[in-house]
């Protein structure tokens, strides 16, 4: 039986695009590679993966200007209708910028490259991302960028807190970001963007496998939203 | 019409690169207190007269130039 289709935006520059079709395969899903310059996304796709790199070469501001290529406006249009949208490290800063996420990823306080296995603690295990993991687990998922101090103002991160936005933080300060936050989830639940890479973490062989509990997760939404949307998608 | 656009961090927003570059210029002996660094972004572009150019160049910020969580803007017709 083949898995729900998952549809990985390529944008000029994206470099894990690959890894993610293939830890997405490794639990479960279907994945296709979409060129940002598309208007749609492939029928039947059931989840949307935006995947780490440097879009654009990291121009103006990281995330900017892949915010604006005609993939994202499939994207948006996808997420309006309920559609789960994971970012993954550029793919948060693209979703950022695309105002589907609250905050931006500034430069790392230390001004190095952090480039590391760290320590993840699940802050909210209810939404569609996080609910193969339990309430304050620790995860163990590899971080590697240069851009990701997520910052928003006090009032936007109150509202976070408030409303279960933030679904995981770092156990150890990692490289500046406000309230240790590694990974927000949108007002409806159905959009979350995160710095670690969850799709170099399916493996036991290569440190760990908890990335895999939430690309998993993420199968298991795309599955149901597939189904969901009906003849729409399908 | 031309414009040039000046992006600035905001006051209050930490960058790490001014700090980097205040600590070089510390190390070349300069008795420097803070430094930040922005970016210059020089439009031409056609447009009905200045209340269209700057409402233009008002877009032009908000929709893509600068991000006003962390950035501030100014806009200079200087350049005729």
């Amino acid at each position: 039986m083949r898995g729900p289709l998952v549809a990985i935006v390529q944008f000029p520059g994206s470099n894990d695009d690959h890894d993610a079709a293939w830890a997405l395969a490794a639990v479960g899903a279907e994945p296709e590679l979409v060129w940002h310059d598309e208007a749609e996304l492939p029928l039947g796709t059931g989840a949307v993966v935006l995947p780490g790199g440097f879009s654009y070469g990291d121009y103006l501001r990281c995330g900017a200007i892949a915010s604006l290529a005609p993939a994202m406006d499939a994207v948006r249009r996808f997420a309006a209708d309920g559609g789960p949208v994971l970012g993954i490290c550029n793919g948060f800063q693209i979703l950022c910028e695309a105002r589907l996420l609250p905050g931006v990823l500034r430069p790392n306080r230390q001004l190095e490259f952090v480039c590391n296995d760290e320590a993840l603690i699940v802050e909210n295990a209810d939404s569609l991302f996080t609910r193969r993991c339990a309430l304050g687990q620790e995860l163990v998922i590899p971080v590697k960028h240069g851009e990701g101090a997520w910052y928003a103002d006090e009032a936007t991160v109150a509202t976070l807190e408030e409303r279960g936005g933030i679904a995981l933080r770092y156990r150890e300060e990692v490289n500046g970001a406000l309230g240790g936050i590694a990974g927000v989830l949108n007002e409806a639940g159905n959009v979350m963007g995160l710095m670690p890479h969850p799709e170099h973490a399916v493996d036991p062989l290569l440190g760990s496998a908890d990335g895999g509990l939430v690309l998993a997760a993420l199968v298991d939404a795309a599955e149901e939203h597939a189904f969901a949307a009906g003849p729409k998608y399908t | 019409m031309k414009a040039t656009v000046l992006v600035r961090p905001k006051e209050g927003i930490l960058d790490p690169q001014g700090e980097a570059v205040g600590g070089s210029l510390r190390k070349l002996g300069f008795d420097v207190s803070q430094v930040r660094v922005g970016r210059i972004i020089d439009v031409e572009f056609s447009a009905n007269g200045p209340a269209d150019a700057r409402a233009q160049l008002d877009r032009m910020c908000s929709d893509l130039l600068a991000n006003p969580l962390i950035e501030s803007v100014e806009v200079d017709f200087g350049g005729g």
